[in-house]
Parts: structure tokens; sequence; C-alpha cells
């Protein structure tokens, strides 16, 4: 059986960072997933994926940050929180670096997560369905169900 | 006609255990999360594993409008033993995953076994819902 070559560790780092961006993630966590030192292995993550493994961390949690922002209606912080930065203020500016855009403004020209939630319409068939009570005393009609 | 499978119905007893335990153990990503007051605060939420970006799951805990509560608690009462069905993950590397996820805490029901098409290990999400873990064998030709 011929030896894994190296750079397959490596792509376990990088699987590893797309996996668990959410975690605090350090370059000695993910030098161990690739079995190498840290600085050999943050060289040879440059040479083979053409960034360091901070900035593929940082572009995954970007880029999730992003999908949140459009898709949830969770505020900045848990955003924050939930791609795995400590600090309010570095995210916000990493992402308006990344974007343009700080992170509220971002959300802001989108149309709210709500609005196109896509609810079956089962569902809302049920929600907006009026009570049957409701509905007798509006008409004042019984209604028998 | 090209159909694609875009969300599939989970029952959950919970949305932030389920959520706590697809994302936080299972690693999947949220997909939509909004409470919509206009519902009475129904929660849309969704979430799918970063493999498949087209596909993801929408948890609800079973309750009015859709269902009484004694059909409610019956359709828990089906999710927790494992008897509403459930759905396979694949990956890589069956073994690997098997112990990461339990060093998460993950409750499996079955170790990777061999099997014909490939090694196959069984869990549970904390609502009863059964999952299976597959590494497919490659295909010969």
């Amino acid at each position: 059986m011929a030896p894994l070559p190296p750079d397959r560790h490596l792509l376990r780092a990088k699987d590893l960072i797309d996996a668990r961006y959410a975690e605090p993630l350090d370059v000695e966590a993910l030098a161990l997933a690739a079995h190498a030192s840290p600085a050999h292995f943050a060289r040879s993550f440059r040479r083979a994926f053409g960034e360091t493994p901070h900035q593929y961390l940082l572009t995954r949690r970007m880029e999730r940050a992003a999908a949140l922002l459009r898709g949830t209606d969770h505020s900045v912080a848990r955003i924050c929180a939930e791609v795995g930065l400590a600090s309010v203020g570095s995210f916000t500016s990493s992402f308006k670096r990344t974007f343009g855009e700080t992170p509220t403004e971002y959300r802001a020209a989108r149309p709210p997560a709500g609005s196109f939630a896509p609810l079956p319409t089962c569902v809302l068939m049920a929600w907006t369905r009026p009570r049957s009570r409701a509905v007798s005393e509006k008409t004042g009609v019984g209604v028998a169900v | 006609m090209a159909l694609r499978l875009a969300h599939v119905g989970l029952w959950v007893h919970d949305l932030d255990d389920a959520l706590a335990f697809y994302t936080g153990q299972l690693g999947f990503e949220i997909r939509e999360d909004v409470t919509l007051e206009e519902f009475a605060g129904y929660r849309w939420l969704t979430v799918g594993p970063p493999g498949s970006p087209d596909v993801a799951f929408t948890l609800n805990v079973p309750g009015p409008p859709l269902f009484d509560d004694e059909t409610a608690a019956e359709v828990l009462r089906f999710v927790a033993p494992g008897k509403t069905g459930g759905f396979i993950l694949n990956c890589d590397d069956c073994q690997e995953t098997y112990e990461e996820l339990r060093a998460r805490g993950v409750d499996f029901q079955q170790p990777p076994t061999q099997q014909p098409y490939g090694i196959d290990a069984g869990l549970r999400d904390p609502s009863g819902n059964q999952i299976r873990l597959v590494q497919r064998l490659p295909l010969r030709v």
C-alpha cells in the first residue's frame, strides 16, 4: 500500500475548518489534524491551497455569517458567536472588509428572512384559517363543526 | 419532469434541543430560522448537512394548529422509540466519524458494522429519530 501523500493530511485540516468553523480553532489544532508542526503546517497549507489556514477559516466564517444574516432573524451578536468569533467589533470589521457592508447594512439591504421563508401551504392554511368561534362571533352565524 | 429534494420534515420534541444536536453535535448548518409573529410566534427552522447545500430538514414540534394536543402527544410517542422512519447520511470514513461524534456525546445505537454495500452505523437524535451513517464501498465496474 502506498503511503498517503502529505497533501491528504492538509485536506483533512481544510475539511476540519469547513466543518468546525464555529469552534475556536487555532493553528495548533489544525496542525494536529494535518500531522504537522504549526509553522510547517501554515506554510504547506498556503502552498497547497493558495491562502493561509487563518484566511481560509475566516472566509468560511464570513460565508456562514452572510447566510445567517440572509436566512435567519438572529442578532448580529448571536451570528458572531455562531460562526466562532468572540468579538463583535472584529467580526463587523472583517465582514465589512469582505463584503463592503457592515452585517447590519448587509441585512437591511435584503428582504427580511421571514418574508421568503418557504412555509408549505399546509402550514399556511392551518395558521391563517380563522377559528370557528371567531367566525361565528363576526358574522353572528353559528358555525356547526 | 425533474424533481429535486429540497426539504424533509422531522418531528422533534423541542426545537432548541434539536438545534443543539443537529448543529452542535452533528455539524449541520442552520439554513433558515425565523420567528413569525403573524403566526403566533411560529418558528420556521431548517438545518442541513454542509455537503448537501440543496437539502434541508424542517424541524417542527407537533402541536396546534396542525394537531390537537392529543394527536401531538401521539406523534411524539411514535418518534421517541424511532418508529417514524429516519434518514441516511453518507460519509467518507464511518469509523472516524463515529469516533468524532461519540466524543461529542452523540448517542449511537449501533457501532460501525460491515455490510455488503459498505460500513454502516446507527444513531438517534434527542427526540428518537433514526439516523444512519454510511460509508459506501466504491462501485465495482
